[in-house]
Order: structure tokens, then C-alpha cells, then sequence
């Protein structure tokens, strides 16, 4: 775990120079739907950090940002000290050499077998002798224990499996940060315990940093050295997983224990309910 | 009012889209000299493209050429010169039925599977994995597709056109009795090198548009199921008319 000291609970850290990532006041909005206003997030070097939220509250946009798909409409995104949004198209790729990122649904290349997706970044960055390659790539899919899976298509690998090698193919370049989007989401217990267990140890073996977007409390409170909540565009909360589970905030509460309804309404907005039924509301 | 603003929208549409898919264009030009280096992608969509395409393109070939002869033959025999049926076949062949046939088809199998692919890709993420692999969709997925395709196209347009003068010998003279000798002397006294030449541009062009059409619309596509639905169709129908439209404003140039 971390040796940094956390931050109080509910208080947003400012970035410290020891920040691998950072968000600055950053604004932006989609078709003129804010999806941040104003919001400061500091990711420190060689932490798990957990940005979690309810569906819809832009956690995905934000790891676009940091990798630079996105740019912001305000305020600095800083990655590795460099303002993602004013760096060249050369610039960014180097960038982005230093980052790995796991898709929610693995994103391997459909028409490449298992070794060659994770060899993808090696024979397009890199002019190495297969013998090394072939080393490195067993290697890595031997970490994330599909060394025997090799020679499998992307179509063969159960959903799990999809994303552990998409996991070897994100860490083939020895990344400095390593980020997640919803790394659990429709896995099997098991599967999502070996995952679990994989960003952790990927993270201290390496030395990374890693950002995991999910909104599966109960897995990333294991991990987690710091967690973020996002509601409503900004930040709600921040702490260690055991301030967050302490957090006076209702949207935290409602959020940490899985509420149908509270501050996040179970109902959509609509009418009243006896007046529609009476058909006096003109909707449908 | 309503109907004008509407038509005005739709022209608005209309007019982006193709500024879009221009300068879609020239980014694939000053791509594609880079992308020559890497010969091994290109080959592997020629293959993908052309290759996979050349059942459809032989049968449809040998079809056309059987149906060109059966009533050429007809329309021939009623002036007394069905020995002209071979000059007649290829000019059709070389010089229309060939290239505008061949892009058709080649729209709807191997246009249909690149804006299926690209979209698919989009739609689960394999183009921004790429992004982020500091890897550019455009150079390594993209160009060598649509170089892939353009450079099928004229190949395939030939096999079309072989296959069916093959049709239209096995009609014509294997089963309507034309004369043999007459059937192939009459054709190579009559067709000359620019209507090969004619044939030959066609099918270039025709090449780059349908690749062009199909790589835009799949790269384009909205990354949902109905998004890559919608782009594969637009990539037909659009082929299918720009295909048409060419051809008219080619051979109004070189007639």
C-alpha cells in the first residue's frame, strides 16, 4: 500500500508536484451537457487510485481526457508534468507510449490472434528481434497467467480472459500508468478476483501508477489506495476506502451502500404519478 | 416553410458530408506514400478485398457474358451479323458492363465488409486502443484498406471482363454456332488499345471511389449496432449512384 498520507475525507486535494496525473479546475461539456464543472483531481505517483460514481457521471470521459481523446473546454489536464491538452500530435504519442489502458471490453484487435495482440505495440514502436519479442510477449501473457492461451483468437477468450490479455498488451511496453475502465463489470466472481488481484500486484511489481473507474465498491475498496466520487460534475468525496465508508455525505452513503433511492433519485423525472394516471397531464 | 427549411437542412447535410468525406480524401493521399512501405498490410487487403472477392466477380462475370451473348446473338441475327457478336460483347464489356458491374458487386462484398469492419472496430473500442497505443488508426488500419481496395478493383474488373467474353463464347459460339474464327478475328480487328484504356480507368476510379465511400462510412459509423447497420448500407447505396454518376461523366470525357 502507499506510504502517502491521505487527505481528510470529503476534502479535494490539490496536486502536488508528486502527482503523476492531475486534473485543474477542469470544465466540459458534450452537446452543451456539462459533464464537470470546475473539478480538481490529483492522481499520485505509484497509487491504485479508484474514480467511482453512479452511471452517466463521466468517469470514462475522464480517463479520455487524461489520455488526451478529449481536450478539456477549462482548465489543465497534467500528465507526467505536461498539459495534455497543448501538446502536439507527436508530443501526445510519446505521451502516450508511457500509458497503458485496459477497455472495459478489452478492445483486442478481432483480426490478430492472443501473442500478436499483445505483440501489437512492440512491432509497431519497436524494431526488436522475434526471438525477443516472443520472450517478452510470453512473458507478459505469463503474468497475467495465459501463457498457454497464445495462440487463441479474441473470439475464443470468455470476457475474463479477453481483458487479462488486453491487461499483458497494456503493460508491454512498461507503462508509468496503467488505467481501467470498469475493469469488473460483467465478471464472474472468480474472474473478477484474479483481475483484482492482478491491478494490484501489476501495480507494485511494476512500480506504475494505476487509475481504476468502476463502480464496484466492494472489489476497489480492497484495492484502493484513494477514491474519488463523482456526482453531478464534480468531485463529492475523496479519501481512503475506509473514510469514503464513513463519509457523512448522503450521495457517499447512498453511493458506498448501494441505496435505490436517496439524493440520487430512483425516479426519472415525471409528473405525478396519480395525475397521469387520471390522464390529466397530457403525457403519454 | 417548413418544407424549404427542412430541404435546406438536408442540403446543409449534404454539402458537410461531402466536405468531410474530401478532406477524409486527402488524408489518405498524403497517408498512403508512408503506407506503401509497409507492403504487408496492403497485401493481406488485397487479398481481403480482391482475393475474397474473385467467386462472386467470376460468377457474375460468366453470367453476364452468357446473358450479352444470348442477346447480342438475338439483336445481331436481325441485321444478319451475328459474327460481329464478339467486337460487339467486349466493347460492351471493356468498355461499360466490366467496370460498372465489377464496382456494383465489389461495393456490396468487399465495400459492405471494410465499413462493417471499421465500425465494428469503432464500436468495440479497437480504434481508440490504438489511440492510446500511440498507434494512428488512420495509417494502420485505414490507408492500407483503402489502398487494398483501389488496387483490387481494376484487377477484378479484368477478371470480370475475361470471364464474361468467356460467357459470351460459350453462348455465342459453343451453343449458337457463330463462327469461331469470325467471333475472335472480327474482336481483335475492332477493339483497340483505348478501349482497353477506357476499361482500365474506369475500373481505377471506380476503385478509389467505392474504397473511399466504404472506409469513410465505417470509420465514421456511429459505434453502435444500428450505427454500423446504418454506415454499411449507406456504403451500397452511395457506391451504387456515385458509381453510376462517374461513369456517365467518364465516358462523356473520353468518347
Amino acid at each position: 500500500m502507499s506510504q502517502h498520507q491521505a487527505p481528510a475525507a470529503g476534502v479535494e486535494p490539490a496536486a502536488v508536484p508528486d502527482d503523476i496525473a492531475a486534473l485543474h479546475d477542469v470544465d466540459y461539456s458534450i452537446d452543451g451537457k456539462v459533464i464537470f464543472r470546475g473539478i480538481r483531481i490529483g492522481i499520485r505517483r505509484g497509487d491504485v487510485t479508484a474514480i467511482m460514481g453512479p452511471s452517466g457521471t463521466g468517469k470514462t470521459t475522464l480517463l479520455r481526457l487524461i489520455t488526451g481523446q478529449l481536450r478539456p473546454d477549462a482548465g489543465r489536464v497534467v500528465v507526467d508534468g505536461r498539459d495534455v491538452a497543448r501538446l502536439g500530435r507527436r508530443d501526445l504519442y510519446a505521451l502516450r507510449r508511457r500509458m497503458g489502458m485496459l477497455f472495459q471490453n478489452g478492445a483486442l484487435l478481432t483480426d490478430l490472434d492472443v501473442f500478436e495482440n499483445v505483440a501489437f505495440p512492440l512491432r509497431e514502436h519497436a524494431r526488436l528481434p522475434e526471438r525477443i519479442v516472443r520472450n517478452l510477449v510470453l512473458t507478459k501473457l505469463h503474468a497475467v497467467g495465459l501463457r498457454g492461451a497464445a495462440q487463441l483468437q479474441p473470439r475464443q477468450l470468455s470476457g475474463g480472459m479477453a481483458r487479462r490479455v488486453a491487461l499483458a498488451r497494456a503493460i508491454i511496453m512498461d507503462p508509468q500508468i496503467l488505467l481501467y475502465d470498469e475493469p469488473f463489470a460483467g465478471l464472474d466472481p472468480i474472474s473478477m478476483g484474479v483481475v483484482m488481484r492482478l491491478i494490484r500486484s501489476l501495480n507494485d511489481a511494476l512500480g506504475i501508477s494505476s487509475i481504476v473507474v468502476t463502480h464496484d465498491v466492494r472489489e476497489i475498496s480492497q484495492i484502493a489506495d484513494m477514491s474519488y466520487i463523482l456526482s453531478d460534475g464534480q468531485v463529492v468525496a475523496s479519501g481512503t476506502p475506509r473514510e469514503l465508508h464513513d463519509h457523512p455525505s448522503p450521495i457517499v452513503h447512498q453511493f458506498m451502500e448501494g441505496l435505490a433511492d436517496g439524493p440520487v433519485s430512483f425516479h426519472y423525472p415525471a409528473p405525478d404519478l396519480r395525475e397521469q394516471l387520471l390522464d390529466r397531464t397530457g403525457a403519454k | 416553410m417548413d418544407l424549404l427549411t427542412d430541404l435546406l437542412a438536408k442540403l446543409r447535410g449534404f454539402l458537410e458530408r461531402v466536405g468531410a468525406m474530401t478532406r477524409f480524401f486527402g488524408q489518405l493521399l498524403w497517408l498512403s506514400p508512408g503506407a506503401l512501405l509497409r507492403f504487408r498490410l496492403i497485401v493481406e487487403q488485397v487479398y481481403n478485398a480482391g482475393a475474397l472477392s474473385l467467386v462472386i466477380i467470376m460468377t457474375c462475370g460468366l453470367f453476364v457474358g452468357m446473358v450479352l451473348g444470348l442477346q447480342g446473338h438475338d439483336l445481331l441475327q436481325r441485321f444478319g451479323s451475328e459474327d460481329s457478336l464478339g467486337t460487339g460483347a467486349a466493347l460492351a464489356l471493356l468498355k461499360e458492363l466490366g467496370p460498372v458491374i465489377t464496382a456494383l458487386l465489389f461495393a456490396g462484398r468487399a465495400g459492405t465488409a471494410l465499413a462493417s469492419e471499421l465500425g465494428l472496430m469503432r464500436a468495440t473500442d479497437q480504434l481508440s486502443a490504438m489511440e492510446i497505443m500511440a498507434v494512428d488508426p488512420m495509417k494502420r488500419v485505414v490507408v492500407p484498406r483503402f489502398l487494398g481496395g483501389a488496387i483490387s478493383m481494376p484487377l477484378l474488373t479484368a477478371v470480370f471482363i475475361m470471364v464474361g467474353l468467356f460467357g459470351v463464347q460459350l453462348v455465342g459460339v459453343q451453343l449458337l454456332g457463330v463462327d469461331q474464327g469470325q467471333f475472335w478475328s472480327q474482336m481483335r480487328g475492332a477493339v483497340e488499345l483505348d478501349d482497353i484504356r477506357e476499361g482500365l480507368i474506369k475500373g481505377v476510379v471506380f476503385g478509389i471511389a467505392c474504397s473511399l465511400i466504404a472506409v469513410f462510412e465505417g470509420y465514421n459509423a456511429q459505434p453502435t449496432a444500428e450505427g454500423v447497420g446504418r454506415a454499411t448500407t449507406r456504403t451500397v447505396v452511395i457506391s451504387a449512384v456515385v458509381t453510376l454518376v462517374l461513369d456517365y461523366i467518364l465516358t462523356a470525357l473520353m468518347l
